[in-house]
């Protein structure tokens, strides 16, 4: 980038005494690199320890999912966005089933919606889990990795007891969801909640008043208001700047309104606040979670008045002939949504995961862009990684909480 | 017999303190449970690598758990992810900064064979361009899996004519595809 | 489309005389803006509309004989009424698509203008660095563009060194096996589910590239 970026030096770069400007040092970090977790390239200017400019190189892990998608029936792609944010893959199947019923203008019943929330919520904590783990890892503290990826566990083995797998669980169809709860189900989650809570409170008492950790987070790469409007921030790095924007309450979706949690809000902006967010936002999607296991309600868990979008019970398929005709047209042609244009976005552990869709009236989409909020929150690199010391970026990088995955696509 | 001969004959102050094996079987069995393995962790399946080296899974149970990030250190690459065609290059180039002796596992169906991604970005497996010795199904692999490879590896490191590569350069491993 | 949306949509079209409603919107106020105008109308919408985040941007290509062909899609979101405003702009040449850039209005649109450049071809005027973002520099296609097939077309592998050592190369993916789609049509032989490009696979090399 031609363009240079004004900058002012970090509270701890700036006490460093005598700042004797030497010889620039061309870095490059990635993309293999245990901090960037992934395939992030940094090309760093540096100025002894201070980074001067940094240009972040992405796309190492761009697979074409936009063009896979127009190549496929929709039900067939659910599998794709498991892969886009893969630390919490039910809210990306989520956000793209939401797309498309919204194009569709399809309800989905009470129950699915419900069940939708609370996957949606159990994968942000495993998400948030893991998010806070690998900050730790990266500032130095390992022990907070092994307690959170315990947890995270839980939540494997909850979702491997429901979908099937353990990390891509692919849950949603469009109009519905695959499987009810097993028998017992939900308590085992609640179990697991309480479980949850305290290995929190345990990486909390590591974590939020350790001097090192403090040291290292505390006025590191301030996101102000201004800067975080300006690149379209979404989700937990939006609200550390001081904005209290979260899509699952301005524009509640599946449900959302129906539960009492509460969003919550940094008011500094600085690597500190996004850890204390997102802690925060762990015991608030535990609560939503516990009030869905309360009033979790009854029905079908897909739209059975969908015939033209939903397979019908495969007991049916066997034993009616219309269902058996259906099967079939829906299996080879896919699911029939009118044509038009949708975008959606839903509340992810990263940010707004966003999906573009244009129809022509087919089983496959015309065209469908996927918004990446890690894409969006690493655009800002340039502006908030200068000025700072290099042993800062594995801080800042970690409490951006990227997935190269979501980024390149 | 002579003051020599005694040395080697039967001694009652050593019996149990000593192994007899063959050189080759000794080497294998020191080499195949001390591999240090570095995961290039590029997509979903790096994850699942996290979740075997963590303690529900622990990986240190079976004598490859010594993860290092720097290829200098590492005897084992362990692929785990989409391999694009603009990572080949970097994935590549670590592979060539490891030193001999150095094996390779392609974890997950997108580093075997390109997996579900079949598109204009994706290499369509990395055996294109490192010798796989191990390829682990899966998508992402699970740690089980992950581990059944990471045994596969040692049983292969353990029918290698060990004394005979000690002593001469290793052969460079063909390419799968070429 | 919410009674919302749709008397935003009434009221910023009866401000902005220039734009006109765009068709097929299944959510949001969506506009067609002349390309002239598109930077008036993102300032008006920032300054007095409240549109001051920028949450998407994206091309299309509405197909090979379409035309106008190209047209690039913002989506712009307002933190007080919680809605959203999409801005469409067809570019006016089907050869070089050229659209002005949003990037003095909106930081964010940097990278995302970066995308739609690589991917779809979109050249965006004024943009302050317009390098392709995913694909490496010297790839010569547009990936999304509709007359580039899913599998790719041969190209030189980016790394020299790479080649040297190991032959590889960037070639299309194989195809037999999926993704099935079916296409429209009268006949069962014409609607039948296939892959889109099925003419190489493993054994079979594609004769030629393009």
């Amino acid at each position: 980038m031609s363009k240079t970026i004004d900058f002012e030096y970090s509270e701890a770069a700036a006490r460093e005494e005598d700042l004797v400007p030497c010889e620039k040092m061309h870095l490059t970090m990635g993309p293999s690199h245990p901090a960037t977790h992934g395939v992030l390239r940094l090309q760093l200017e540096v100025d002894g320890e201070i980074v001067t400019k940094c240009t972040p190189v992405v796309g190492y892990l761009h697979r074409g999912d936009d063009k896979l998608a127009e190549n496929m029936t929709y039900n067939q792609f659910v599998p794709f966005t498991d892969r886009l944010d893969y630390l919490a893959p039910i809210c990306n199947n989520v956000a793209y089933a939401l797309t498309v019923e919204k194009l569709a203008g399809l309800e989905v019943p009470a129950r699915c919606a419900a069940l939708r929330v609370l996957t949606c919520e159990l994968s942000r904590i495993s998400s948030h889990l893991l998010g806070l783990g690998v900050y730790a890892m990266d500032t130095g503290a390992l022990t907070v990795f092994l307690t959170t990826y315990t947890e995270r566990e839980r939540i494997y083995t909850l979702f491997e007891e429901l979908t099937g797998q353990r990390l891509t669980n692919s849950y949603t169809r469009i109009g519905g969801v695959t499987r009810d709860v097993p028998e017992g189900w939900l308590e085992k989650v609640e179990k697991a909640c309480d479980c949850i809570l305290k290995g929190v409170d345990e990486m909390e008492g590591l974590l939020s008043r350790n001097k090192i950790f403090l040291d290292r987070t505390k006025d590191i790469a301030v996101i102000t208001k201004e800067m975080a409007l300006q690149y379209g921030l979404t989700g937990v790095n939006l609200r550390c700047a001081g904005i209290g924007s979260d899509i699952r309450k301005d524009r509640p979706y599946s449900g959302y309104e129906q539960y009492d949690f509460d969003v919550p809000v940094g008011t500094v902006g600085d690597c500190y606040d996004r850890y204390l967010l997102k802690t925060e936002e762990i015991r608030q999607s535990v609560r939503i979670v516990r009030q869905v296991c309360k009033t979790l309600p009854d029905g079908p868990i897909f739209a059975e008045d969908a015939k033209k979008i939903c397979l019908p019970p495969k007991q049916r398929v066997l034993t009616g002939m219309e269902e058996l005709i259906q099967n079939f047209m829906l299996t080879t042609h896919g699911p029939q949504i009118p044509a038009g244009e949708a975008y959606f976005e839903a509340e992810n552990p990263k940010g707004a995961l966003g999906f573009f869709i244009h129809s022509k009236g087919e089983g496959h989409p015309y065209r469908l862009h996927v918004r990446g909020p890690s894409f969006v929150s690493l655009s800002t690199l340039p502006v908030i990684v200068p000025g700072n010391f290099v042993t800062d970026i594995p801080a800042i990088l970690g409490s951006l909480d990227f997935v190269q995955g979501e980024c390149d696509r | 017999m002579s003051a020599a001969n005694t040395e080697v004959a039967y001694n009652s102050k050593i019996e149990g303190g000593v192994v007899v094996t063959k050189l080759d079987a000794a080497i294998d069995w020191i080499r195949s449970h001390s591999v240090w393995p570095m995961p290039m962790g590029l997509a979903c399946c790096a994850i699942e690598f996290m979740s075997a080296s963590c303690s529900r899974f622990d990986i240190s149970r079976f004598g490859m758990e010594v993860t290092r990030f720097s290829p200098r250190q590492a005897d084992c690459m362990i692929v785990a992810g989409t391999v694009t065609y603009k990572m080949s290059q970097a994935v590549r180039r670590i592979y060539d900064q490891m030193a001999e002796p150095k094996w390779v596992i392609a974890m997950g169906a997108c580093a075997s064979s390109g997996g579900m991604y079949r598109s204009y970005s994706t290499l369509q497996g990395v055996d294109r361009i490192l010798p796989v010795d191990v390829y682990i199904s899966g998508c992402p692999t699970r740690p089980e899996a992950l581990f059944d490879g990471l045994m596969a590896l040692q049983k292969m490191i353990a029918k290698e004519p060990g004394l005979k590569l000690l002593k001469r350069d290793r052969p460079v491993k063909p390419l799968y595809f070429g | 489309m919410t009674e919302k949306d749709l008397a935003l949509q009434n009221e910023l079209l009866e401000k902005y005389p220039y734009v006109s409603v765009r068709p097929g919107s299944a959510d949001h106020a969506s506009f067609d803006v002349p390309a002239d105008k598109v930077v008036e109308f993102a300032l008006a919408l920032r300054d007095k509309e409240g549109f001051s985040s920028i949450n998407d941007v994206t091309g299309c290509d509405w197909g090979v004989d379409a035309s106008p062909r190209f047209s690039a899609i913002w989506h712009v979101y307002s933190h007080e009424c919680h809605q959203y405003v999409r801005i469409n702009v067809y570019a006016a040449d089907n050869e070089k698509p050229a659209v002005p850039s949003l990037c003095s209005v909106w930081a964010g649109c940097n990278w995302h203008e970066r995308e739609a450049y690589d991917l779809v071809g979109i050249t965006f005027t004024n943009h302050p660095d317009m390098r392709r973002i995913l694909m490496w520099d010297e790839y010569p296609y547009h990936p999304l563009r509709k007359d580039f097939p899913l599998a790719g077309i041969e190209v030189p592998h980016p790394d020299p060194d790479t080649v040297a050592q190991t032959g590889v190369r960037v070639l299309p993916a194989p195809m037999n096996g999926g993704p099935f789609v079916s296409c429209r049509g009268n006949t069962m032989r014409e609607t039948e589910p296939r892959a889109l490009d099925q003419e190489w696979s493993e054994g079979n090399r594609k004769p030629s590239a393009e």
